[in-house]
């Protein structure tokens, strides 16, 4: 398949976030106030913010999580940047990721040479009720809420149809969680910087500091199949299954290529970029896929011109931890229903074949929705920067890939970032 | 461009009256559930009316235990957990719906294909009840 290709190239030259979290002082605009500075931060060389011409901003629901609609000239406004263009991008979790790709569009175009990228969301001042009802949003209300589904359910409903289908263990699904709070808890952004381990020592100590009896946990995957410690939710999913509800930001600066050696020394690259949509989850001939991340992905491959073998690590929507099971197959690291299998041997661990979420994913560093596509690119940034810390990947790094779905993948968004020597 | 009722809410009057709709393009022949004037496989905007039989098979589903806000309004909760799945239709099409006369108390045991067949059951929401689509297992009658 030969790929469409951008009009010009768009460099990424400056990124940053806000810590992820439950905020109770903070707004969806102290969050993006935040995640800008840390973006501004990051700018190795000259930067002038009279440079930035327009601001793209992914945020899902403002209007149901602060009441707050027409969000992104009030954040314009608290980042000093009126009287630019600014608008908020709406497709539920994957508001982040299309803001992001319709910035790229917009510089490629020719329209703006400089351009902020933002996804923010403010989740957690309502009841978790609320917060549930809000997030059912992006499901179909008159044939999906209806019917009982939660978000959870859906995928949940995704899961079953899987575990059927290739005769998967759900262990499988324990195996994400366990590697995302391993990569999260070298984090220091993220909403739980703590592994399993931590989790289980945690209880213990409370455990013995209340003097009832300490529980008998002896591995993680002991805890995780603990009826107590880790409640069913949506069978089969357990509350270690879903990502949680997050209050956070994350900001990019995108230029032309032309443009990017006056900001940093160290430019990434935008080498493709691809999107689609699909209906409600009965619509689709398959639950055991989600097609329009398949198409996304194939998009953006065929523009850079390379193969799924090529990417040296990934940041995926696991939103559930059997999302990024599919995704894995979605992208073409794994065939079609060994995802699981790869999961459960860690091919997807910082040490295995196919790196997925070193960041901790939503899973563990948290996933404040608009948010979520944005702050995937800057833990690409990271990587890339050999900035990353303790979960920093080791060798020589080229290609990275960022694929963020909203609902159940009624929208999907990928993007592959380059860096060249 | 026809007369017939194919908006949304045409399914939801059917329903209440004990009747599945869908409907059929009168190009290619596809079935769409629910019914739309716009068929997605030709992109036709000719379309008939159909009714579906209201058998199917059971090909995914979950059991929910912390519930959405209508379900637990309607007496749902971990310890009342509820099951909700997609139906294949005999005829093709799928559909979400909640699944009752299962027995919960052991998920593992619930099997993907059991036929099942479409039942009008009463919702209480707040002060209102309204007839909700939901399918049950064959064998229960």
């Amino acid at each position: 398949m030969t790929g469409k290709k951008l009009a010009r190239n768009v460099a990424v030259v400056g990124v940053g976030m806000s810590k992820f979290g439950v905020f109770p002082e903070k707004t969806s605009r102290d969050l993006f106030v935040e995640a800008y500075r840390d973006l501004i931060s990051s700018i190795e060389n000259h930067f002038a913010p009279e440079d930035i011409q327009a601001f793209f901003m992914g945020n899902f629901t403002s209007d149901q999580f602060e009441k707050q609609g027409h969000l992104a000239p009030i954040i314009t406004s608290w980042i000093g940047l009126s009287p630019v263009a600014s608008m908020r991008i709406e497709d539920a979790c994957a508001s982040g990721g299309v803001a992001l790709h319709q910035a790229i569009l917009a510089v490629a175009s020719g329209q703006f040479d400089v351009v902020l990228v933002g996804g923010v969301e403010k989740m957690t001042d309502l009841p978790t009720a609320e917060v549930t009802n809000a997030l059912a949003s992006a499901a179909d209300t008159l044939f999906e809420i209806p019917a009982g589904f939660t978000f959870p359910g859906l995928y949940a409903t995704m899961a079953t149809a899987y575990l059927e289908k290739y005769d998967a263990d759900p262990d499988a699904f324990a195996r994400v969680a366990i590697k995302n709070h391993s990569n999260g808890a070298l984090n220091d952004k993220a909403q739980f910087n703590q592994t399993i381990q931590d989790v289980i020592a945690g209880k213990k100590a409370k455990a013995i500091k209340k003097g009832i009896p300490v529980p008998s946990w002896e591995t993680e995957m002991e805890f995780m199949q603990d009826p107590k410690a880790n409640p069913m939710i949506a069978w089969p999913l357990r509350l270690f299954d879903c990502s949680p509800i997050s209050d956070g930001a994350a900001a990019l600066l995108l230029v032309s290529e032309d443009l990017a050696a006056k900001y940093t020394q160290h430019p990434i690259f935008v080498a493709g970029v691809g999107q689609a949509s699909d209906g409600a989850l009965a619509e689709r001939d398959s639950l055991t896929e989600i097609a329009s991340a398949s198409k996304a992905a194939q998009q953006a491959y065929a523009m850079a011109g390379i193969t799924p073998d090529d990417i040296d690590f990934a940041e995926v929507h696991d939103c559930f931890t059997i999302a990024e099971i599919i995704a894995s197959e979605d992208l073409g690291f794994f065939p079609r229903g060994e995802g699981w299998k790869a999961a459960l041997e860690g091919q997807t661990a910082r040490t295995g074949l196919h790196p997925i979420n070193t960041s901790g994913g939503l899973k563990s560093k948290g996933h404040p929705v608009g948010a979520s596509g944005v702050a995937q690119v800057v833990e690409v940034w990271k990587q890339f920067h050999g900035v990353a810390g303790d979960r920093q990947l080791p060798g020589e790094l080229k290609y990275a890939l960022t694929h963020n779905v909203g609902g159940t993948g009624q929208t999907a968004v990928v993007h592959i970032f380059e860096k060249r020597n | 461009m026809n007369d017939l009722k194919l908006e949304a809410k045409t399914f939801f009057e059917k329903i209440e009256n004990g009747v599945l709709i869908g409907s059929r393009c009168l190009n290619c022949g596809h079935m769409s559930l629910p019914q739309r004037y716009i068929c997605p496989e030709c992109k036709s905007d000719q379309a008939e009316l159909i009714e579906f039989s209201g058998k199917g098979r059971l090909s995914a589903f979950t059991v929910i235990y912390v519930p959405a806000t209508e379900m637990l309004v309607a007496g749902y909760d971990a310890k009342n957990p509820y099951m909700v799945g997609i139906v294949t239709l005999d005829e093709g099409p799928c559909i979400s719906a909640q699944i009752v006369g299962m027995d919960l108390s052991d998920p593992h045991k619930i099997a993907i294909g059991t036929p099942l067949h479409m039942t009008i059951i009463d919702r209480t929401v707040g002060e209102t009840h309204k007839k909700v689509l939901a399918f049950e297992p064959s064998e229960a009658k």
